[in-house]
């Protein structure tokens, strides 16, 4: 009897303490997409009245499109880079045993343990040395090497998946290197490509701690737009900003859900 | 050198980014730790003085505590949410497990500002929390809790969560069900089940999940300063304003060093301290 007591309050605390945490996961996205339709020009929630007007001014207001031109410029660019440049690493060390594969995937991982705005001021500090300018091919370096290792661990899975006697049969059967490559090899790490770029080009967009360091005036970029304008004040605008991004999120996750079984890829890492 | 070549032939394909990296990565870390190095901004002299003048400012120092002390708050309290969240996705079917997963991914992969932005609703002055708590007639007055340390570690810490809640997940799944099984029949209550078998078993899930949350919490900058506020100062705006602020170049140098090294320090400390309680969970 006493056993069974204790069974339902372990029920109870557990489903009860999911239900909470559930909710908290749920409720800021829901915050942001409900004030957003905010028609007072203060964050009171609930909002007192209904509108799209902030979504109206967004329309005109250059200074917030400019940051996020930029911000998706230089997010497709690092995504490039790092997805062109982290395949052709993970391909050549994922499988490889050699101690100097170990080191390199240890080196090429190391951004995501290091504190990122070490990094970015290090960066900077080069940059300043050199008598390099800041631009943005600079800034697109910086995202590169943080979007990286998300390239070189969800590749590397499915490269360490592939049978490599597949590929080995392609070229004993006469198909040159690059045919094998594109025939036999690509096709089936498409998944781990795709999930990666994703990922690579969310995180991109989302920096702060390179950007902060490496965008300058004319190289704004929205993330630090926005911290800009939400440190002055409580502009509204930043409400309708953030119901697009959740929008665009959204349609990114569906969209990679169904190109390429998102969810497992990261249940995977 | 030629024999060098040859056995690392297979690697050739990482050469480009070993190259990259070498040029953008590592060459600049070199560069922070000899820059940290010189005793004026104006990089003349060189001296340990940064680093003296870290020790001996009681301030540093403090930022330095209150910031670790942050990350180690809130990598415990999204342990304590993600545990029940794992269970009940293990126990839960096909349709509730990718309800579970859609909440857990959703946040990781919205912008965290945007994340941010939504905790200054909540908290703010005529935000949810007020609003309820003001409607029910809990509470008298409305509270302050935007730009408190408590605020700032509940909104870190869902922030977060997902880091914490996709190792603890992985490793609740491979826990075998018939040694629950087992644990039933000998007796054992769910209480205790969880403690003597669920629990061990995923602490290296726990584990990766907490020092991942922990590192997260100690860098967030745009969460620290908004929901922070000015007067909470912490590490990664510190470095901030010492670099773009003061221009104070070597000091700043020398902080982010001296932060990197810290947090290192504790996820390989707390990381050694755990496999060592582990192995002797095996041996047991």
């Amino acid at each position: 009897m006493r056993r069974d007591f204790s069974d339902i309050i372990y029920s109870a605390l557990v489903i009860g303490g999911a239900g909470i945490t559930m909710l908290l996961l749920l409720a800021p996205t829901v915050v942001v997409v409900v004030i957003s339709f905010t028609g007072a020009a203060t964050l009171r929630f609930p909002p007192p009245s209904w509108s799209l007007r902030w979504y109206a001014e967004l329309v005109n207001s250059p200074e917030i499109i400019g940051p996020a031109i930029t911000s998706l410029k230089v997010a497709v660019l690092a995504t490039i880079a790092s997805g062109v440049l982290g395949t052709a690493a993970a391909l050549g060390i994922a499988r490889s045993r050699l101690r100097l594969a170990r080191l390199l995937d240890a080196v090429f991982m190391s951004p995501m343990v290091l504190p990122a705005m070490a990094f970015g001021l290090s960066l900077l500090l080069v940059f300043n040395l050199v008598g390099v300018r800041l631009s943005l091919a600079t800034l697109v370096l910086g995202h590169t090497i943080v979007c990286v290792p998300y390239v070189i661990r969800m590749v590397g899975a499915s490269v360490q998946q592939l049978d490599p006697a597949l590929v080995n049969c392609s070229l004993s059967l006469g198909a040159s290197r690059f045919y094998t490559f594109r025939r036999i090899t690509l096709p089936l790490i498409r998944r781990g490509i795709v999930a990666s770029s994703f990922v690579a080009f969310l995180s991109s967009f989302d920096n702060v701690p390179v950007s902060l360091f490496l965008a300058d005036a004319r190289t704004e970029v929205l993330p630090i737009k926005l911290w800009a304008i939400l440190e002055g004040s409580l502009d509204v605008r930043v409400a309708a900003v953030s119901g697009v991004l959740v929008i665009v999120t959204l349609t990114i996750l569906v969209a990679a859900e169904w190109l390429g079984g998102f969810s497992r890829q990261m249940g995977r890492r | 050198m030629k024999s060098f070549v040859k056995a690392n032939r297979n690697l050739l394909p990482a050469l480009p980014l070993a190259i990259v990296f070498l040029v953008a990565f590592l060459l600049p870390l070199v560069v922070l730790v000899y820059l940290s190095l010189f005793r004026t901004p104006q990089f003349t002299e060189m001296g340990p003085d940064q680093y003296v003048r870290f020790v001996s400012d009681s301030f540093s120092i403090q930022v330095l505590a209150d910031t670790l002390l942050l990350g180690a708050e809130v990598a415990m309290l999204s342990l304590l949410l993600a545990f029940p969240l794992g269970l009940v996705y293990v126990a839960g079917g096909a349709a509730l497990r990718s309800v579970i997963m859609f909440l857990i991914l959703m946040p990781l992969l919205t912008s965290s500002v945007v994340r941010t932005f939504a905790w200054i609703v909540i908290l703010g002055r005529e935000g949810i929390v007020n609003s309820v708590m003001l409607a029910f007639g809990l509470w008298g007055a409305p509270a302050r809790m935007l730009y408190t340390w408590n605020g700032l570690v509940v909104a870190l810490t869902q922030i977060q969560l997902p880091l914490m809640a996709l190792p603890v997940i992985n490793s609740l799944l491979k826990v075998d069900p018939n040694l629950l099984k087992a644990a039933e029949g000998l007796g054992a209550g769910r209480i205790r089940a969880f403690f003597t078998v669920i629990l061990p078993l995923t602490l290296p899930g726990a584990l990766a999940g907490w020092l991942l949350v922990f590192a997260a919490a100690t860098a967030a900058f745009i969460t620290q300063t908004l929901v922070g506020g000015g007067r909470i100062i912490l590490m990664p705006s510190l470095i901030y304003q010492q670099a773009m602020g003061a221009q104070e170049w070597p000091f700043s140098a020398a902080l982010s060093l001296i932060f990197t090294a810290a947090v290192i320090c504790v996820v390989a400390t707390i990381g050694a301290v755990a496999r060592r309680r582990m192995r002797g969970l095996d041996a047991a």
